[in-house]
């Protein structure tokens, strides 16, 4: 099934939200898993949804260091300012201290008639304060900014290298991968990679510094303190870890049944007219309402679970703040604390879940980062065409070729072992046409593309005017042939440009000479806008013949040496056909032309016919010859007058 | 929405719960405030009247009190001999009395400068425990917010289910609905809304909006409650302390709707850049073998490249105005803490606020602001999910263009097998021209009538009209003596085997595919399905599968080949044993062998039934009974191939076409 993949199903615009609130709102900040598709994600936070596992770690963590080592030096600014804002952050309760310490004291003075507050020392604390916070939000402001250039500069050079890479790996590849999963590594995974990046990273290091330095500052305040909130930790770890372990039961089955649930919505819909028409809709009511019961179950348990994890934790969090508090209390009363220590401690204290809690998911994080960037590497990766030929064997002058084609002996299989192409041998004059004939599947089409060179021969060789085409360039090659296929492929664009893709270099004149030859003209003069008239993304705007005689003038405009036709016009109307054939036939004049036929009136005017069956040339010869001869020719040709 | 109606006592409760827990968050800071403030400053002494002063204590206090006020503060204590101390009586008056009573002596004690720690040393004269008395109310407090947890928790585990059944329960019925209305759409609604937008519809949007209920409840309902409760907290403690909260609070709603003004807008069109460089991928894969045939690599590469290069600009520029929000809102709320302690000191120096009051200040100015932090990121949401909410409201509203009657009539069993359209005339709902005009023809019981035109001709919508697809715009399609909008559509579908252009397979087995007519009552037996297939000639290639009947067919028939599934789906037309068949162009994906042999099988096993059969081969129509010669919607010919030939002008053109003259003739002379 090759759907579309809509980029960023979860609804996220790119890299924006994602980083929303770096430190302050982290309930937020909780990725949803990958899992892309529909039912991404479960509660608001997310917690505790699978994430994907990467196969190979370590591999693609380095090959991702490397991704990033130009940046390397960005990237330890970048570093230095998280650290610098963090420890900022960290060091401000503790300033502050002098000033809630004076007033404190002034406080107890009042109580006892005493002094009052000393401003002068409050105001100082509180103008470095300003000062210290002012820094630290410059620094937190350039840290994401270059973060955020960062990430988004890596996501435009990979996509930018895939986009490279789409035009130089063979076609082999895109036959066993669906346009959805190539589309949906180009987009959604490079997509979660840079995310990830750019949240993960400034998180790993301001989650360890955050720890790591409250943990410092809370010792130095209070060591019994520290270990009664110590004390909450693998408390909330355990509790997570529970949490975790059955809810992710329900977010597989949650996935598994958006799947069922969206394949039923497919399926009915795409087949509605059957399902009318076979009165089927009960049936297919009650295969839904079945998916979709078990959907809700399990959706509603995965929310819940996931959506109690984090008021979870802070329970427990809260309870080491009451600890604090209590401890704390009588510290002081016992004159070992001062007030103001503790209200420093329970701010550190407040700050201290968040990041441990980060750490936690660090792990998950750069799990699903990196089974993306794999995702994507393997892309990267994949095999290219192979290499064209050493410059010495390479035959750059193709001005001279006239356009006999010989095939030997060519064995092909688009998987090795099943051979679709045994041992075909045929020669073909410059200037001849060739129809191949034959049942569906038989390998006609795939002939025609080992011409293009679109595979490797397994076996055997093509030879153009005698040389072998793999001693020309793949450019130089195609750039003698041209293909008019029975799939009209045209681009979102204007019917000026689509012509154009034939040669690019065109004058205005030369195309509309093209477009004459191929009875566009008349109909795009007929056409809002003319030649200038866009086309939409699946060029629906304009009719199936339409498209076909647009494909034929681009052939033509191409001028090739060598000509490929798939005759297929099954869905044109009458008129049309009329003119798509006389199209073709200009095309046709003075070329050679591979044709895979259908109509008849070709295969009698062809100068030979290849009978093509299971790979193999079974007849061979001229309509006469091959009805004389009372074969397999025969018979299909006969077929249609049953 | 109506849709939330049904749950509105559930929202109700769960409201109720938010509530609890914003109360219950609120409170926490009052606690600690609590335990600085009376725990800690107060030596655990909650009120600075003493319930018991030592004689001696008690005079030469009575000394320092101005004389005017010491009766009123000997009224309120009386001697008790057996300790020898003087006891606080004001509770015996009743409660408004003892109130004033005790704000009285409150206010005296204050006068003279009696504190705490003075109480507390009077106290430890009388032989109290002070130490046990404060670590007793510290913990005492301490044990109310454990307390005050443990509520919120419970609130918040409740109110979790309940939303989370919610959300799931409100996103289960809008799928249950939705699928009923669209399986009920007939064919003009499926064209006004084209399949893959309600295939969306059903699917992303309904998630969108179960991902917002749930979030909604806990962020745009909790959040500002909690603010609110903050905010009022504040505002009936210091008056002083208002505003600069006020301002705060207006500063970032003001950041925040600024940012939002000039974000918002930049999310659709980055929305708009990935669709973009979707479609410039896709197209790319799609026409690989074109681009590579054209050399056109590098001029996709730079189409792809300007899309990306557009989507980094702007993902690079929203991030930038994300990079300088945050760290602009903390900075607000930092100032704002500053702010709060230099004001707050004053009034502490000034003896009208207490510290602890203070810090429990500054933790709901934390909680206000990062409230509306929160807020904002759910915004973000919003407006994407209001747009999924319509496009739902859209398909629910939509209603189908093609009802059943009130009282259906029943088929006249004498005319079994009869067709008649009289003066049908048709066009596309919406659309201008009309696709058939004036079409008047019968089809005789058992008879093969075949279609025949150009592209566009009207084929299809001939043989759409009779299943009731859509809706004549005039004139009348009978079935079997009745017109076709005087019949249930199950009881006229019931009788009529319909194969698509296209052949559509739905997921299960190759059996489930061809019993896809059995239903309530009906069922399709081994035997028949059997029997069916063999006449599709699809019995062979089964035959060849691993499990037969039973072999796999993957979503949408993606594992069988196109003429398999084309045969499938002719089986699965004759295993239903209808009266009527229709082919829509069923042939033309079937090599002209298989297309003869199918032809030969079912003229021999179906004959009894009538067949209408849209086609583009001449071949495949030649020996039918009736060929109609459609052109723009206009009958332009009716007969037989021979007598077509000769007097149909377009008939000959498109015979021509395909078959050589000589080819034509020789065809019917083979025929013979």
């Amino acid at each position: 099934m090759s759907k579309p993949t809509n980029a960023n199903n979860n609804g996220r615009p790119i890299g924006a939200p994602a980083q929303h609130g770096a430190r302050p709102t982290s309930a937020m900040q909780q990725r949803r898993g990958p899992g892309g598709g529909f039912g991404g994600g479960g509660g608001p936070l997310g917690l505790g949804a699978p994430r994907q596992k990467p196969k190979d770690f370590k591999k693609t963590m380095k090959k991702l260091i490397k991704l990033m080592s130009p940046y390397r030096w960005l990237f330890l600014l970048c570093v230095i300012f998280a650290v610098g804002s963090t420890v900022f952050g960290i060091a401000a309760p503790v300033i502050m201290e002098g000033a809630t310490g004076e007033i404190i004291r002034g406080f107890m003075e009042v109580q006892i008639g005493g002094f009052s507050i000393d401003f002068s020392i409050v105001l100082r604390v509180i103008l470095i304060l300003g000062a210290v916070y002012i820094v630290s939000a410059l620094f937190m402001f350039l840290q994401s900014l270059i973060m955020a250039d960062m990430t988004q500069k890596i996501s435009y050079s990979l996509r930018k290298d895939m986009s490279a890479k789409i035009s130089r790996l063979p076609l082999n590849y895109f036959d066993t991968k669906t346009h959805g999963e190539v589309l949906s590594r180009i987009v959604n995974d490079v997509d979660t990679v840079a995310n990830s990046l750019n949240q993960s990273l400034t998180q790993i290091v301001t989650s360890v510094v955050t720890v790591v330095g409250i943990l410092a500052v809370m010792f130095w305040i209070s060591w019994q303190m520290t270990l009664v909130a110590l004390v909450t930790v693998p408390m909330s770890a355990i509790l997570v870890m529970i949490v975790i372990r059955f809810s992710q039961k329900h977010f597989r089955r949650q996935q598994e049944y958006v799947g069922h649930v969206n394949g039923q919505v497919e399926e009915i819909y795409g087949g509605h007219v059957v399902v009318k028409a076979f009165c089927a809709e009960d049936k297919s009511v009650g295969d839904f309402d079945n998916y979709n019961n078990t959907l809700y179950q399990s959706a509603w348990k995965a929310q819940f679970l996931s959506g109690i994890i984090w008021p979870a934790m802070s329970l427990i969090g809260n309870i080491g703040y009451v600890g604090v508090s209590v401890l704390g209390g009588v510290l002081v009363s016992r004159g070992s604390l001062r007030i103001e220590n503790i209200l420093t401690f329970i701010q550190y204290i407040r700050r201290f879940n968040m990041p441990i809690m980060q750490l936690g998911q660090i792990s998950n994080m750069l799990q699903s980062t990196v089974a993306a960037a794999e995702r994507v590497f393997e892309f990267l990766e994949q095999d290219e065409l192979a290499p064209e030929a050493d410059e010495s064997s390479l035959i750059r002058d193709i001005s001279v070729i006239r356009g006999s084609v010989s095939f030997s002996n060519v064995d092909f299989g688009y998987v090795p072992d099943t051979p679709i192409i045994k041992n075909f041998t045929t020669d073909v004059d410059a200037g001849k046409t060739i129809a191949i004939v034959g049942p569906t599947g038989g390998g006609k089409t795939t002939i025609v593309k080992l011409l293009m060179r679109f595979y490797e021969l397994n076996g055997g060789s093509i030879e153009i005017d005698g040389i072998n085409i793999t001693n020309f360039t793949r450019a130089d090659l195609r750039s003698m042939l041209a293909m008019v296929l029975q799939d009209t492929w045209l681009f979102n664009g204007t019917i000026m440009d689509n012509l154009r893709y034939g040669k690019l270099n065109a004058t205005d004149v030369e195309v509309y000479a093209a477009a004459d030859a191929a009875r566009v003209d008349h109909f795009v003069r007929a056409l809002p806008g003319g030649y200038d008239m866009e086309l939409n993304e699946e060029a629906t705007n304009i009719s199936q013949g339409q498209k076909q005689l647009i494909t034929i003038a681009r052939a033509i405009l191409k001028d090739p040496k060598i000509l490929i036709l798939d005759e297929a016009t099954s869905s044109v109307d009458t008129r049309t056909e009329v003119l798509i054939q006389e199209a073709m036939v200009n095309l046709m004049r003075g070329r050679t032309s591979f044709i895979i036929a259908h109509r008849l009136s070709t295969i009698r005017g062809a100068d030979a016919i290849l009978v093509v069956r299971d790979g193999e040339i079974v007849e061979q010869g001229s309509h006469e010859a091959l009805l004389a001869a009372g074969g397999y020719y025969k018979e299909l040709y006969e077929s249609q007058f049953v | 929405m109506g849709y939330y109606k049904v749950y509105i006592p559930i929202i109700v409760v769960i409201v109720g719960l938010l509530w609890i827990r914003a109360y219950g968050e609120l409170n926490l800071p009052d606690y600690t405030s609590r335990i600085v403030d009376t725990g800690i400053s107060q030596f655990g002494l909650e009120s600075l009247v003493p319930n018991q002063l030592a004689r001696e204590s008690f005079h030469a206090i009575r000394e320092r009190i101005p004389v005017g006020e010491q009766a009123g503060f000997t009224s309120a204590f009386r001697f008790y001999v057996p300790t020898n101390t003087y006891r606080y009586i004001g509770g015996e008056f009743g409660e408004e009395v003892a109130a004033e009573i005790y704000a009285r002596i409150t206010a005296i004690l204050h006068g003279i400068q009696f504190t705490f720690e003075d109480l507390r040393h009077e106290m430890i004269l009388l032989g109290y425990d002070m130490e046990q008395q404060q670590m007793r109310y510290i913990v005492g407090v301490g044990g109310l917010m454990l307390l005050m947890l443990l509520l919120i928790m419970a609130s918040v585990i409740l109110e979790t289910f309940l939303s989370s059944r919610m959300a799931a329960g409100i996103a289960r019925r809008l799928r249950r609905d939705i699928f009923r209305k669209v399986v009920s759409f007939s064919n003009s609604e499926f064209d006004k809304f084209s399949t893959a937008s309600l295939i969306t519809r059903s699917t992303n949007d309904v998630q969108q909006v179960q991902m917002i209920t749930g979030m909604f409840m806990r962020f745009v309902v909790f959040t500002p409650m909690l603010g609110i409760g903050a905010v009022a907290r504040v505002v009936t403690a210091g008056s002083e302390m208002t505003w600069t909260i006020t301002i705060a609070l207006l500063a970032t709603l003001l950041f925040v709707a600024v940012i939002f003004i000039l974000v918002t807008p930049k999310f659709k069109i980055i929305q708009k850049l990935i669709d973009r460089l979707n479609l410039v991928t896709r197209e790319t894969l799609s026409g690989l073998m074109v681009v590579r045939a054209f050399n056109r690599d590098e001029y996709e590469e730079e189409k792809f490249d300007k899309a990306n290069a557009n989507l980094r600009n702007l993902n690079i520029f929203v991030n930038r105005v994300f990079a300088f929000m945050n760290p602009i809102m903390m900075l607000a709320l930092n100032i704002t803490t500053l702010v709060i302690i230099w004001i707050g000191g004053h009034m502490v120096d000034a003896g009208t606020l207490q510290v602890g009051v203070m810090f429990a200040f500054l933790q709901y100015t934390i909680m206000i602001i990062m409230s509306f932090m929160m807020m904002t990121m759910i915004i973000t949401q919003l407006p994407r999910a209001l747009v999924s909410i319509n496009r739902i409201a859209e398909i629910l509203k939509a209603d189908t263009s093609i009802k059943d009657p009130k009282n259906p009539k029943t088929f006249d069993d004498l005319k079994k097998g009869l067709v008649e359209y009289k003066n049908v005339s048709f066009k596309y709902p919406g659309a201008e021209e009309y696709v058939l005009r004036d079409l008047t023809f019968t089809v005789l019981p058992g008879q093969t009538t075949a279609f025949i035109g150009s592209t566009g001709a009207g084929k299809s919508s001939v043989v759409n009209l009779l299943p009731r697809l859509y809706d004549v715009t005039d004139g009348q399609v009978m079935v079997e003596g009745v017109d076709v909008r005087d019949v249930t559509t199950k009881a006229l579908r019931r009788k009529i085997g319909y194969v698509p252009q296209k052949a559509l397979l739905f997921s299960g087995t190759i059996g489930s595919n061809i019993k896809f007519a059995s239903a309530d009552g009906y069922e399709i037996k081994d035997n028949d399905m059997k029997w069916a297939a063999d006449i599709a000639q699809a019995g062979d290639f089964i035959a060849e599968k691993a499990n037969q009947y039973d072999d796999e067919i993957a979503q949408a028939g993606a594992n069988v080949s196109g003429g398999q599934k084309q045969r499938i789906s002719i089986a699965r037309a004759i295993a239903k044993r209808p009266n009527i068949f229709v082919f829509d162009d069923s042939f033309s994906a079937l090599d002209y062998k298989t297309d003869a042999a199918l032809r030969a099988a079912t003229g021999k096993n179906i004959g009894g039934s009538t067949l209408l059969i849209v086609a583009q081969r001449i071949g495949t129509i030649k020996n039918a009974d009736q060929i109609i010669v459609l052109d723009n919607g206009r009958m332009v010919g009716i007969g037989k191939h021979e007598e077509l030939l000769k007097t149909c002008e377009v008939y000959r053109q498109i015979a021509l076409s395909q078959l050589s003259e000589e080819e034509l003739g020789l065809g019917g002379a083979a025929n013979e």
